[in-house]
């Protein structure tokens, strides 16, 4: 079902999926999408169908977590089993263990965790369907849920993944790359501060090329951070249109 | 974790229900809105995305292969798992199914197998060894209320859906060829769902008459005007004549609604 | 010494604002000498203050408020109350016993049970304490009849407009009582549920467009569409 192609990139620098090394997967972002949850974001990245839904800051369930002088802020990231290939198993896997670790490691830097302490931010994230580089459109969808909430924010993140494939250092790996290529490097990050919050890194790079795959990362990002504003600003610009 | 309805909102809905109103404006036997989106997710062999009034559905289906069950080995099988995902609801914990999350899929179950929605005899690849195997996944995405008729018309339009890849055994291997076949389906079950508030019935429970009511009732039933499957769930109970007309409503209301989706 | 931003321009977490010679005002921070936003809503400086004007907030506590919350829970000595706020209120028996409490004698849940509504006054706050609440002064206590919304707290001052102007226009022409709850709760009780409905749609539309100019002249025009339909039938039949 899935035939192995010779070269992920070909002659004319085009990609399997018709882009040039340095383009993004198309992506669409919506914002405050379900009702039950205090913030929301849904992310079509390519294939990815992501949903993302932010509650608190609120008493943390079991209490004993609690901390006495800051928020804490929880992630959990999910794969629906229809959302890949071969059906996944409903029950959490080593792997969603992981991302959802680094995934909320990513997002805490955003945030104001002094300022409500005893409390917490439950962050949820579902994958719909999954086509490479899930991680990155979780944290972009998962900040927009956050900042849906009300929850105080030093700045969105945006992530995007770089990597290498046939010795070409590209952006945006989908899923046939991710698998099949030589490098992949997930990166997270808040431009207004400059500041990276995630960073990985699966396969072998030459210190030249990670650099590349890195600044490569963050020019993704600030585009990603640039659709994420439009995202909240379309939400709530509906409001200003009543005036006249 | 959302705090217990309110003594006033309780009192609202109560005097609403006297004059055969509810809080939403909807009379006690209407159905809020539904619509139904398919295909959507396509790395699945079928997809469906139900909206019922704010209660968001979204089922996937995949197909693989597998082993029969010993008593049935010329037939494919069938199974149905439901997620209450924590971010559909305040009240749901991440973790394995709990008993609201494996009650969902049961009945959503039910009401395929008994109704024999999927003809089952037609997915058997290699008798007694290989057959198709058609996993239901449910996956609630937000909960206002009736989970069970959003569930179940999502599962069948998903089902609708669903395209089963082609074959051939060859030397007694299974091959998979181009192109794929619609799944095999004999029968398009409707479930309903009653709920009963101070003995007064009322079709299709959002959330906050959820709260409230002492019991529900749900009936599959399929276009020759049977009940395929039956689930009364809550605490409290219904009268005998009660049970007959909710099957009564619930008829009816499957009625009008196969007729507007065409099922 | 450059502001980045225009009166009342929609703003997101992380937007610079302004740097050097201004003060970092409500939803802002500084990092760097530079003032950002850190909430998603209209930006507008007050003399040299920036403040963020946010869309989308929760309510924090603060002592002195008056907020509308339910009893979630009868404990030993007191009841736990949802006041739509990071952190859960307690009331203390001794608030609403008029005399010394004895655990032995006295029935809690008799006199305020789960589910039941409360206006109450948030008599202490800090960071290291859950809100406690006092319902011993006139105006508080439990709630028996009336409609409940929600609204965005940061709404809250809009609707009860300049010296109450707003929200006193509204009593007047609905013939409701209404409290609004700084924890943007708040709770119409009016002769009828139509009086009350006509307040609702008047305080939601406030929400929706609370930060348009012209805003009083229709609300004053959408209370008076809806108190006299009667009469407008009258005009027609001419």
């Amino acid at each position: 079902m899935n035939e192995k192609p010779d070269k992920l990139i070909d002659k004319k620098g085009i990609r399997g999926d018709g882009r040039k090394a340095d383009e993004l997967r198309p992506l669409k972002l919506q914002v405050g999408v379900l009702s039950n949850a205090d913030g929301s974001a849904y992310i079509e990245h390519g294939k990815n169908k992501i949903l993302a839904a932010a509650f608190g800051p609120r008493e943390m369930h079991p209490k004993h977590l609690a901390q006495p002088d800051r928020m804490v802020l929880r992630c959990r990231y999910h794969m629906a089993p229809f959302s890949v290939q071969e059906r996944k198993s409903p029950a959490p896997s080593r792997r969603e263990v992981e991302l959802s670790k680094v995934i909320k490691e990513s997002l805490e830097p955003a945030l104001f965790l002094e300022l409500y302490p005893r409390t917490g931010v439950d962050v949820f994230v579902e994958v719909l369907q999954a086509d490479g580089g899930t991680r990155c459109a979780s944290i972009t969808a998962a900040a927009l849920a956050i900042a849906d909430a009300g929850v105080p924010m030093r700045d969105l993140v945006a992530a995007c993944a770089a990597g290498k494939v046939d010795d070409t250092v590209v952006l945006d790996l989908y899923d046939a790359e991710d698998k099949l290529g030589c490098a992949d490097v997930p990166v997270a990050y808040m431009p207004s501060l400059n500041a990276v919050t995630l960073l990985q890194m699966d396969g072998i790079l030459s210190p030249d090329e990670f650099e590349k795959a890195v600044n490569m990362a963050m020019d993704g990002c600030k585009k990603i951070y640039a659709l994420q504003k439009e995202a909240l600003k379309t939400k709530y610009m509906v409001v200003k249109e009543v005036e006249e | 974790m959302s705090s217990p309805i309110t003594k006033v909102r309780l009192k609202q809905i109560e005097t609403l229900l006297e004059k055969g109103k509810r809080l939403d404006d909807r009379g006690l036997l209407d159905t809020r809105e539904i619509k139904i989106e398919q295909g959507m997710i396509e790395k699945a062999e079928g997809s469906a995305r139900v909206l019922l009034g704010k209660t968001e559905v979204l089922v996937g289906v995949k197909i693989e292969t597998g082993e029969p069950f010993p008593d049935t080995p010329n037939e494919g099988v069938m199974t149905v798992n439901a997620e209450l995902v924590p971010l559909a609801s305040p009240n749901f914990e991440p973790g394995p199914p709990d008993e609201n999350s494996i009650e969902l899929a049961r009945v959503v179950d039910r009401g395929i197998r008994e109704s024999h929605a999927i003809d089952t005899a037609k997915l058997c690849i290699e008798p007694g060894k290989n057959v198709f195997v058609v996993f239901v996944d449910v996956y609630v995405l937000n909960h206002d209320g009736n989970l069970i008729d959003a569930s179940a018309i999502a599962a069948i339009a998903a089902l609708l859906n669903t395209k089963m890849p082609n074959y051939e055994v060859k030397d007694g291997e299974v091959k998979i060829k181009q192109g794929y076949t619609p799944l095999p389906m004999k029968s398009h079950p409707i479930t309903v769902t009653i709920g009963k508030i101070n003995n007064k019935l009322l079709v299709d429970p959002w959330l906050e008459e959820e709260s409230v009511m002492d019991s529900r009732i749900t009936f599959a039933t399929n276009e020759d005007g049977n009940i395929c499957a039956i689930q009364k769930g809550g605490s409290s109970s219904f009268t005998p004549q009660q049970i007959l007309e909710a099957s009564k409503i619930a008829l009816d209301k499957a009625a009008e609604l196969r007729k507007k989706l065409n099922w | 010494m450059p502001a980045f931003f225009e009166k009342k321009q929609l703003v997101t977490p992380g937007e610079l604002l302004a740097e050097g010679d201004y003060l970092p005002g409500e939803n802002t921070f500084v990092e760097n000498g530079k003032i950002y936003a850190s909430r998603i809503g209209l930006v507008d400086s007050d003399n040299k203050k920036v403040n963020v004007v946010a869309l989308r907030a929760f309510y924090v506590p603060k002592t002195g408020d008056i907020v509308i919350g339910t009893v979630i829970e009868v404990g030993f000595n007191g009841w736990t109350v949802d006041i739509k706020a990071p952190y859960t209120a307690m009331l203390r028996a001794s608030d609403v016993l008029s005399r010394p409490f004895k655990p032995q004698n006295d029935e809690l849940s008799a006199v305020l049970n789960a589910g039941d509504l409360i206006v109450a006054k948030i008599a202490s706050y800090d960071r290291a304490h859950d809100p406690q609440l006092t319902v011993g002064e006139p105006g508080l206590g439990k709630i028996t009849r009336g409609q409940i919304l929600r609204v965005t707290p940061t709404k809250i001052p809009r609707i009860i407009g300049r010296k109450g102007s707003m929200i006193s226009m509204i009593k007047q022409e609905t013939n409701c009582q209404i409290i609004l709850g700084l924890n943007g709760v708040v709770l119409v009780t009016g002769k009828t549920p139509e009086d009350e409905e006509v307040a609702i749609g008047a305080i939601r539309k406030i929400e929706e467009e609370s930060h348009t100019s012209g805003l009083t002249d229709r609300i004053t025009q959408l209370l008076k569409e809806k108190k006299q339909p009667a009469k407008l039938e009258e005009n027609k039949v001419e």
